[in-house]
């Protein structure tokens, strides 16, 4: 008897929990063997760039948390510097620690998120338990600034919303000694363990080419060993003052992006440190009125901060014609948005860069000749959070 | 390696190919015709000096009302020269742009994102299909004559026991209020003035 050869069309997801939310596959395999995979996204996709154009530029700011939920002040972020760079209004530089120390908390909530749902993609349960438990205590942290524990909602052109509460930054100090050792034990359940090294270790291979032609970003980038971080080599906001080391990965595969990512969040609680030491006191957003909305008790007394909150929060402020590119190391990558302005309160165009767009690109070029059973470690280690990927 | 001097290397380099380039708030503007874009590019990418080996995103704009409604740029980045630059052609509702998935493969997603939202076709595009949008989408969603809220809206029927497609109901229209200038008025109003002087 002859063999026959016989290709297998496989439907993966939408609704399957290695999926990482609402990603629909669509396999093709030769026994296990993978021979075309091929991506279908958009299911939750909202229109945010349509929304945006509708509304004005405070308004805006809201649909930058809702892209990529897992951290939503990074975001947040790269929107306020666009802003900040067409209007040409400098951050008062207490504004800008406090960007820095919720921007690297972003970092290690989304990079706790990911090592530990990858671990349950391959099989260990227990890191999510013990990760998901920081991430409650750091939602925390984002709660007491900002008031919400997810859409946060904080960062506004020219500063942050409202100065931190008493005692919060004492606290994030506190995490930041004990945190560590959450790490360590963390690292002591993947980084040696023969069955995470199995699914992990050589799959998903990314050469330094390849990464670079595929718009790769971020840790995906560094794990394939190009020293690539926006936050060195295009320094924002006070990156510049701060000392921090870029782990760079040899292989390329996804157990160097997954140490990439343990020692990324050492870096963040490192850098969260120096900023608690450096901050100073000041003002925490832009004194300019036509731009920042007047305190309350100001308005009780004067006109002129009256006539500006009732302008602020109807035409909104105007921000002077031009087209801007600015992008910010996000924790899953170069998040960047550009901005196109026709000088009236809302904006004409604004495109979002989501790095997990071009990441969840590659996936056909990851997979191709893997088993099956490697798809979820691939899609694991890729970090694809469909709020960005659709927008 | 600095943006001016690209920038002269550029308007040397490229005479013939380049419309103009200019630098505005730190960023380099190149303007080339459509049929121009792929040699532009590619130089960009193999010159020894340039080196702008990743695309960073693709990004559409409607103009509605110009002869040439659309406008692409291509934004590049290059590790190397730590610089960026951008590459912008316009072009007219039937024109086709020429794809650059050959040149850079994560275009294609790109290329496929801009077709869904802008209904540009490109030329040699490898599979040009719908990306974001639902399946059997009608419609160009971030052309500015697109209505935020629409034509179709989904739901769940009872009835049918499945997900059905029905046109937008709005109790109230979407109230997109002009607060350029509460002292003359909105819009309609300034237009109704402008009128009564023009008689």
């Amino acid at each position: 008897m002859t063999k026959q050869k016989k290709t297998m069309n496989l439907n993966f997801g939408p609704q399957h929990p290695a999926a990482h939310g609402v990603l629909r596959l669509i396999l093709q395999l030769d026994g296990e063997l993978v021979e075309k995979i091929d991506p279908h996204i958009g299911l939750l996709h909202r229109g945010t760039e349509k929304l945006i154009e509708h509304k004005t530029y405070i308004q805006a700011l809201p649909y930058f948390d809702r892209l990529d939920y897992v951290a939503p002040m990074n975001q947040e972020h790269a929107f306020a510097l666009t802003t900040e760079k067409l209007l040409k209004i400098e951050v008062p530089i207490r504004a800008q620690y406090l960007r820095v120390i919720f921007c690297e908390i972003g970092r290690i909530l989304n990079h706790l998120l990911n090592i530990t749902t990858q671990a349950i993609d391959v099989g260990a349960l227990t890191p999510s338990l013990w990760g998901f438990e920081e991430r409650e205590t750091l939602m925390t942290f984002y709660e007491r600034a900002s008031g919400s524990r997810l859409h946060a909602n904080y960062f506004r052109t020219g500063g942050v919303h409202q100065d931190v509460p008493n005692n919060l930054l004492t606290d994030i100090e506190k995490f930041c000694e004990t945190f560590p050792k959450i790490i360590d034990d963390i690292e002591t359940l993947l980084t040696d363990n023969r069955i995470f090294k199995q699914r992990n270790v050589e799959i998903g291979i990314v050469t330094k080419e390849e990464a670079i032609a595929h718009s790769f970003s971020g840790v995906m980038l560094r794990g394939s060993g190009i020293a690539w971080d926006l936050r060195k080599s295009q320094p924002y906001e006070c990156y510049e003052n701060l000392d921090f080391k870029i782990p760079i990965g040899k292989n390329g595969d996804c157990y160097d992006r997954y140490l990439c990512r343990i020692i990324e969040m050492r870096e963040s609680v490192k850098i969260i440190k120096q900023c608690l030491k450096l901050i100073p006191i000041g003002p925490v957003k832009s004194v300019d009125g036509k731009i920042s909305p007047p305190k309350k008790e100001e308005m009780k007394e004067s006109m002129e901060a009256l006539i500006h909150h009732f302008k602020l929060f109807t035409e909104g402020y105007r921000v002077p014609k031009g087209e801007v590119y600015c992008a910010v190391e996000a924790p899953k990558g170069e998040f960047g948005v550009y901005l196109i302005s026709d000088g009236s309160s809302k904006p004409y165009r604004c495109k979002i860069r989501a790095p997990g767009f071009s990441h969840l690109q590659a996936m056909d070029y990851l997979v191709r000749g893997h088993m099956l059973a490697d798809v979820p470690a691939v899609l694991g280690s890729l970090d694809i959070v469909f709020g960005e990927v659709d927008r | 390696m600095k943006l001016t001097d690209l920038d002269k290397l550029l308007n040397s380099e490229l005479t013939t190919k380049i419309k103009n380039t200019s630098i505005k708030n730190d960023e380099l503007l190149v303007k080339v015709e459509v049929d121009n874009l792929y040699s532009t590019l590619l130089f960009l990418k193999t010159n020894e000096q340039c080196k702008f080996k990743q695309l960073i995103d693709i990004v559409a704009v409607d103009y509605l009302g110009d002869d040439q409604r659309f406008r692409i740029y291509y934004l590049l980045l290059s590790h190397e020269n730590n610089l960026r630059i951008k590459v912008s052609i316009n072009l007219s509702i039937d024109e086709k742009v020429p794809s650059i998935v050959k040149l850079y493969p994560s275009s294609n997603w790109m290329e496929r994102e801009v077709f869904d939202m802008y209904g540009i076709k490109f030329k040699n595009h490898p599979d040009l299909r719908r990306i974001l949008t639902d399946y059997n989408f009608k419609g160009f969603p971030l052309r500015k004559d697109f209505p935020l809220t629409g034509f179709n809206e989904v739901r769940y029927s009872e009835k049918e026991k499945k997900v059905i497609y029905e046109p937008v109901k709005l109790e109230q229209d979407y109230r997109n209020f002009d607060f350029e200038s509460p002292w003359e008025g909105t819009k309609y109003i300034k237009d109704a003035k402008l009128k009564n002087k023009d008689d």
